[in-house]
């Protein structure tokens, strides 16, 4: 099988949207999935979120961020290009039902797996209020379509270029503080963006559920690898997630478990570098 | 009587700074003595050994003759995948334990002589098989690995069209992601795999049946369906440490070695842990998979830590002289009780505890007790847990109906069906993890039993 990227676009620094020809991953897609990808015969699998999807044009839209040596391989690829492995979708969907009022948070690229979320709630009936973040307005992705998709749309950039000057779980609480009955509030971003957020709404009583993000290979329940520890058990986030209760996960063991391979990420870009120049 | 040839190995030494194959099987001359060593029983006892009822007298009386042509034609007959059974079957508890040579000590090595018959063809080329004329019904088969391998190419022989599904995006199942380069090289599963393409077996992969389709819609787009869908669910010990960084189950770490190439990084991206000191826990075939391999990516010292005794370990022996000569230490009867934490939530050492052992447990081993006072540390930065794995639940998500037993294991019937019409299972899926000959014995069985159904419905 081959996967043809049927459009590319860069939609921020080092941000990249793709839409990817995967029928049957389009026809089965639900919010809250995710993919597993590989570029090539040489390429580690990838887990990405699901950040939109078209059953009719049989198409699933992935946005990612440039970090390692494959995320940055995958920005070079264009319209036409294909990839080798696209295999969906993964994780439970997103537990979406008519709750009342919910909080979509989004930072950074995580903005790009709460949008699906966001169509979903409103379609079940919510009333969606959705803040999204990132450091600066130029590292802002979806503005538009989340302006369109939610009820009530909040900004926030660590810079202030932006909306309001500061986090995006700054916005959240004052939502909560301004006593609105909120039923449930999602957040997906950087660990450490998920693990404030779970600190901050905790008072609050609020159901929070996060979107986890670990490390792992096979997306089946095969190699264990994402295991996350969630109310003190363990549980693989590809299977039982990724989404979990924010107030259970244990963040400290997610973020150094993602920081596993640094050394090897870094020794394999490095390399990467010198393919390219020696390319060149 | 002449006595068995001896397999020619790899140096030890050599071997554990590579991956390439460690037994490099017999020459000519060699597979003619040894098969010369067999008796011609009238009755002969090794076939009721044999899962797939290879007709082993048959085939090594025309070795003897130096007819490797018909000899691989009758193994055919029965089992499609030769060159993975003569290298990976445990023989010594099959065919081999029942020959009659085996009460004098040196049985005829029947799966050395299967390995050659295979790879003589292998050099030769194999040729394309005839396919069989269609008879218009449609099979699913889910997974990749031996038991569906084996079932597919039996439906395909019937002429029936064939289709596999398999989650990742290589076939094999465990003979690509678990077992390592040096016991079972990929260029044979490839080979094997393509053969049963060209019976005509369509293979679909990156498709997980359970999300793309649940098997409800799978039975009702196919006339009959297969279940060969493994146990690849890892089980861990439920100690103290064990999401600490550097802890793999053996599924992880085989998978990112084997169907990643992890030990040819940074040319293949995928990253591996290489230890100095590596403890991995368990005794079957892939705790030595898995400590063979931590040896080869460079590590200093490589422990086995298992709880039962020498005679106990589950692992074909062969294996564990293998590791043995390459320098794997056995720390028997011998358990870990924790893990402990090193700097930036990483691994330091496992505390263990030794064993003693005393009445048979329900296994008919004898189970292993701790002796009070016995704990002690040994240092390690890489814990790779192998003590097995239970089926995969994915598959049962979206099908309603499916008998499940409390372990999670398909329940099936003597003829492998299940508890749903036209759906058929075998394999680890159902017996919870085994040999790839039970799962390949399994998967014959229910291709007969697709098949009679088909015929019929």
């Amino acid at each position: 099988m081959s996967y043809t990227i049927l459009e590319k676009k860069q939609i921020a620094p080092q941000v990249h949207l793709m839409k990817v020809l995967a029928p049957d991953v389009a026809k089965a897609a639900k919010a809250g999935q995710f993919i597993i990808l590989r570029i090539d015969e040489t390429s580690e699998r990838i887990p990405l979120t699901i950040a939109d999807f078209d059953a009719d044009e049989g198409y699933v839209t992935i946005i990612f961020q440039e970090m390692g040596k494959t995320t940055k391989q995958l920005a070079q690829m264009t319209d036409r290009d294909v990839l080798l492995d696209f295999v969906g979708p993964l994780g439970k969907p997103a537990d979406v039902r008519k709750l009342g009022t919910v909080i979509l948070v989004g930072g950074g690229v995580g903005i790009a797996p709460v949008y699906p979320q966001v169509k979903a709630y409103r379609d079940a009936g919510n009333k969606v209020i959705s803040v999204i973040g990132a450091r600066n307005k130029d590292l802002l992705i979806l503005e538009d379509e989340m302006q369109a998709a939610s009820d009530e749309l909040y900004i926030a950039t660590d810079d202030g270029s932006k909306g309001h000057h500061g986090f995006v779980t700054d916005v959240a609480k004052k939502i909560l503080d301004s006593g609105e009955k909120i039923a449930r509030i999602v957040v997906i971003g950087p660990p450490i963006l998920m693990k404030v957020a779970a600190g901050m709404t905790a008072p609050y009583g609020v159901e929070t559920i996060v979107s986890l993000n670990p490390i792992m290979i096979d997306g089946t329940g095969m190699c264990g690898g994402c295991r996350v520890s969630v109310g003190g058990e363990t549980k693989f986030a590809c299977v039982d997630g990724p989404e979990f209760d924010a107030h259970k996960v244990d963040f400290n063991l997610l973020m150094s478990r993602l920081g596993l391979y640094r050394p090897e990420e870094a020794q394999c870009q490095e390399n990467h570098q010198c393919t390219c120049r020696s390319g060149n | 009587m002449a006595a068995r040839q001896a397999m020619p190995h790899q140096d030890a030494k050599e071997r554990t700074r590579n991956f390439d194959e460690v037994a490099l099987g017999y020459t000519e001359e060699q597979a003619i003595a040894e098969a010369s060593r067999c008796l011609e029983c009238r009755n002969p006892k090794c076939v009721q050994g044999c899962p797939v009822e290879i007709d082993i007298p048959g085939f090594i009386a025309q070795m003897k003759a130096g007819d490797f042509d018909e000899a691989i034609a009758t193994i055919k007959l029965t089992n499609s995948l030769p060159a993975v059974c003569g290298r990976v079957c445990p023989q010594e508890v099959q065919c081999e334990e029942l020959c009659v040579l085996a009460k004098k000590g040196e049985p005829v090595a029947i799966g050395r002589l299967e390995r050659f018959c295979a790879d003589h063809e292998r050099k030769k080329g194999v040729a394309a098989p005839v396919r069989a004329q269609s008879t218009g019904k449609r099979v699913a088969v889910v997974g990749a690995g031996p038991a569906s391998l084996t079932a597919a190419a039996d439906l395909a022989k019937e002429g029936h069209a064939v289709t596999m599904f398999e989650a990742l995006h290589d076939t094999g199942g465990v003979l690509t992601y678990g077992i390592p380069e040096f016991r079972l090289p990929k260029s044979i599963v490839r080979d094997e795999v393509e053969y049963i393409k060209q019976l005509g077996v369509d293979v679909k992969v990156d498709y997980i049946i359970g999300k793309i389709k649940t098997l409800e819609e799978l039975k009702n787009d196919f006339d009959a369906v297969f279940l060969g869908t493994g146990a690849g669910l890892p089980k861990f010990m439920g100690i103290e440490g064990e999401n600490l960084n550097g802890v793999y189950s053996a599924n992880e770490f085989l998978t990112r070695v084997n169907l990643m190439k992890a030990y040819r990084f940074p040319d293949y991206s995928t990253p591996i842990k290489r230890g100095k000191h590596v403890i991995v826990v368990g005794g079957g075939n892939v705790a030595m998979d898995a400590a063979r391999s931590a040896l080869r990516l460079g590590a200093e010292e490589v422990s086995i830590v298992y709880r039962r005794g020498e005679d106990e370990l589950p692992a074909r022996k062969e294996e564990v002289e293998n590791a043995k000569e390459e320098g794997i230490i056995f720390r028997l009867l011998t358990n870990p009780v924790r893990i402990l934490q090193g700097d930036n939530m990483t691994v330091k050492g496992v505390e263990c505890i030794r064993m003693e052992l005393g009445e048979p447990d329900e296994s008919g081993r004898r189970s292993p007790v701790p002796k009070a006072g016995s704990e002690h540390v040994i240092d390690a930065d890489i814990v790779i847990i192998a003590i097995g794995t239970s089926p995969n639940p994915m598959i049962l998500s979206g099908s309603d109906g499916l008998k499940v037993s409390p372990r999670g294991t398909i329940v099936v019937d003597e003829s492998a069906k299940t508890s749903i019409g036209n759906v058929c299972a075998g394999g680890d899926a159902v017996t919870g993890a085994a040999t790839v000959i039970s799962a390949m014995g399994a998967g014959k069985l229910a291709a007969q039993t697709i098949n009679d159904y088909l015929r019929n419905n």
